[in-house]
């Protein structure tokens, strides 16, 4: 198989004392959604947001395309074309779309100034094919609704090339048609090559949406199987009580 | 009637936070100037509101940005103190030794170094907030006491005085002005360049294909800006200079003195054009850089400030030496304005500019808030304090208006604010 986008080798981070990723390793493969399943406080987030820069590791390594990535900062990961779209979303609600859009990454005149006239015309570029229905450009998102919000954040990811995405929660805070968008968007990312870190609640959704599920509990590691080697069940197991699937039973009677 | 007017308002898109403030300017205005009996409103008066709003203006600008991204700062009027006293002794007793008594450099050395050292403290506090994580709040308040201390040690308390005569017309009075002349440019200029503007951006937003607003509310804006810039020239230049004054200024300059005595006028004063020139500055830097960007948005959601690569501390750092750089050009004007520095220049200040900047709409819990805002936020209470010192209202009972003021202010935005969502 082809070098993974990402390798995450024997992570550990504590934290005051309590072990929050406990030698974790976990890879991700361009065109692959892996989910991350645990428990609320199983390490996933923490984990993630080593990758994102949003914590720095005490230990381990992280290889990106085959080679080692030294990331310290956000900005670090987003020089490797790793993207986040937090739970949080991470916007200046006083603000509005397009300066969250390009927040760090200002289009700017040649003279220096931030142009926002021309981030403005690619915010509606880019959300007119994300979510044409958006049309509050002028207005601070905390004026915008839930779903709104939640695709400023997608738009943000998806603007800057991401070669890799890291979705923490993204279909939380949406309805119906809204997660269905999303869920079409991770579809069309895939294809695109993109490797996506899925983090959610949701087993339904993950095993709708991922080719491979890595499951946290405690900070470590409990296992990482492929979705259709598994069942619900399997994973339920995987995350509540940190046992490995038993596979043998899989094969003698598929299931259904 | 009510919705026709609320309706015009909308289509010119004018902040209504904006109207609200001048609104209140006004109203307080030809409130003095009834109980004056028309004293308030006169060329003098005008002219001296606007020379004694300029320092704490200067100051309310940079605590916008400190507000904004959730910090304060205590410190302005004691660093003010600070500076003036060792600007005041680099003029007098220190450069005369070097570049010799009288050199025409002496203030603008003096006005670098006064700079260069606010902005030094500055830094200092910033990165003992952002980098220590001491809160602004303690940080600046023993720099209140420390600067203030540190100013009487510079000279062991001795005022300072007197001040080199072309660092004095930084701060106004009689001399320190643009002349009529000099008004007059000055305001067609800056005319010509606001009508340019409006139509510009007008124009620039078209070929973006966004939605523009009509055409006669482009001219209307542009009509007003027109109007409030000619008309403070105008009433800038209507305010005569005493003949002894005049007498004395056009014989120091070698001007033959007319049949029927001078007629020399004050115009608009240079510490108004430096409060304007400040004023244009860190609006540029508030909405057009990537600075004044990364304020705002530390200041609405400092975690996703952070998670955009933002880097806060060293952000912190620079908002704190720019407020201090900018408490040196308050202290240029205000210890020019005396012509010397005593003790206690800019005591309280610092609640000044802190009001001035709530007032003009600066939100304590950060995000929101604008240069013009607080420079209105000074003139409302400069205008105050002026207007209650001519009606003969005691002391303390200015304080307590004052007070009132503020606090009732601060209310009225955030019933505002829960109202408009905003």
């Amino acid at each position: 198989m082809a070098t993974p986008l990402v390798e995450m080798r024997d992570m550990q981070i504590s934290f005051g004392g309590i072990k929050a990723v406990d030698h974790v390793s976990v890879d991700l493969y361009p065109g692959e959604v892996v989910g991350l399943l645990g428990h609320n406080g199983a390490g996933k987030s923490t984990l993630i947001k080593i990758l994102s820069g949003a914590y720095k590791a005490d230990g381990g390594e992280i290889l990106i395309n085959g080679e080692k990535a030294v990331i310290n900062s956000p900005r670090d990961a987003r020089a490797y074309n790793i993207e986040t779209i937090y739970q949080t979303l991470a916007l200046a609600d006083n603000l509005d779309a397009a300066s969250n859009l390009f927040l760090g990454r200002e289009i700017v005149t040649p003279l220096g100034f931030v142009d926002d006239d021309k981030m403005e015309a690619e915010t509606r570029e880019i959300m007119g094919r994300l979510n044409p229905n958006f049309e509050k450009f002028s207005a601070p998102v905390s004026a915008l609704s839930g779903g709104q919000r939640q695709s400023v954040a997608i738009a943000r990811a998806v603007y800057f090339d991401a070669r890799i995405l890291i979705m923490d929660e993204p279909t939380a805070a949406l309805g119906v048609h809204e997660t269905q968008m999303v869920a079409e968007l991770i579809e069309q990312l895939k294809a695109e090559g993109i490797g996506i870190f899925l983090i959610s609640h949701d087993i339904q959704d993950v095993f709708k949406l991922c080719d491979r599920v890595s499951v946290m509990k405690n900070g470590q590691l409990v296992g990482t199987e492929r979705v259709e080697d598994v069942t619900e069940d399997d994973v339920l197991g995987m995350i509540i009580l940190g046992k490995q699937p038993d596979k043998n039973r899989k094969t003698e009677e598929p299931a259904t | 009637m009510a919705r026709g007017l609320k309706s015009f308002f909308r289509q010119l898109q004018i902040d209504t936070r904006l109207l609200g403030m001048v609104g209140a300017l006004v109203v307080l205005w030809i409130l003095f100037d009834l109980v004056t009996g028309g004293r308030f409103l006169t060329p003098r008066n005008l002219f001296n509101l606007s020379v004694q709003t300029a320092s704490v203006a200067v100051m309310a600008t940079g605590m916008v940005f400190v507000i904004v991204t959730r910090h304060i700062d205590l410190s302005v009027g004691s660093l003010l103190g600070l500076l003036g006293m060792i600007m005041g002794t680099l003029q007098l007793n220190i450069l005369p030794d070097i570049v010799g008594s009288g050199h025409w450099s002496i203030w603008i050395i003096t006005c670098l170094v006064g700079i260069a050292v606010g902005a030094l403290v500055g830094a200092f506090q910033g990165w003992l907030i952002g980098y220590l994580a001491i809160p602004a709040f303690i940080v600046t308040l023993g720099g209140l006491l420390v600067w203030r201390g540190a100013a009487w040690w510079v000279t062991s308390g001795q005022t300072v005085a007197p001040l080199d005569p072309t660092f004095k017309l930084l701060g106004g009075g009689a001399e320190g002005t643009l002349g009529a002349t000099g008004s007059w440019i000055l305001a067609i200029i800056a005319a010509v360049v606001a009508v340019v503007l409006i139509f510009l951006s007008r124009r620039r937003k078209s070929t973006h294909g966004f939605a523009v607003k009509p055409l006669w509310a482009e001219y209307v804006l542009a009509g007003v800006s027109v109007a409030v810039i000619l008309g403070f020239a105008f009433v800038m230049n209507s305010y005569p200079i005493p003949e002894r004054a005049a007498i004395r200024m056009m014989e120091a300059r070698g001007e033959v003195i007319p049949e029927g005595g001078p007629t020399l006028v004050h115009g608009i004063a240079i510490p108004v054009v430096i409060l304007l020139v400040i004023a244009i500055a860190m609006t540029v830097v508030a909405r057009r850089t990537r600075f004044g960007r990364y304020v705002f948005a530390t200041g609405g959601n400092p975690d996703a400030a952070e998670l955009s690569g933002i880097n806060t501390k060293f952000l912190t750092v620079k908002i704190f030496a720019l407020m201090g750089a900018l408490t040196a050009v308050a202290s240029v004007i205000a210890s020019a304005r005396l012509g010397a520095v005593g003790n206690d220049l800019g005591t309280l200040d610092e609640l000044r500019v802190i009001a001035a900047a709530v007032i003009g709409g600066t939100a304590l819990s950060g995000g929101i808030g604008t240069i013009y805002g607080a420079i209105i936020g000074a003139l409302i209470m400069q205008s105050l304090q002026s207007g209650m010192a001519m009606v003969g209202v005691d002391a303390p009972l200015q304080s307590i208006v004052v007070g009132v003021v503020l606090v009732l202010a601060v209310f009225i935005d955030i019933v505002y604010r829960k109202r408009t969502g905003g």
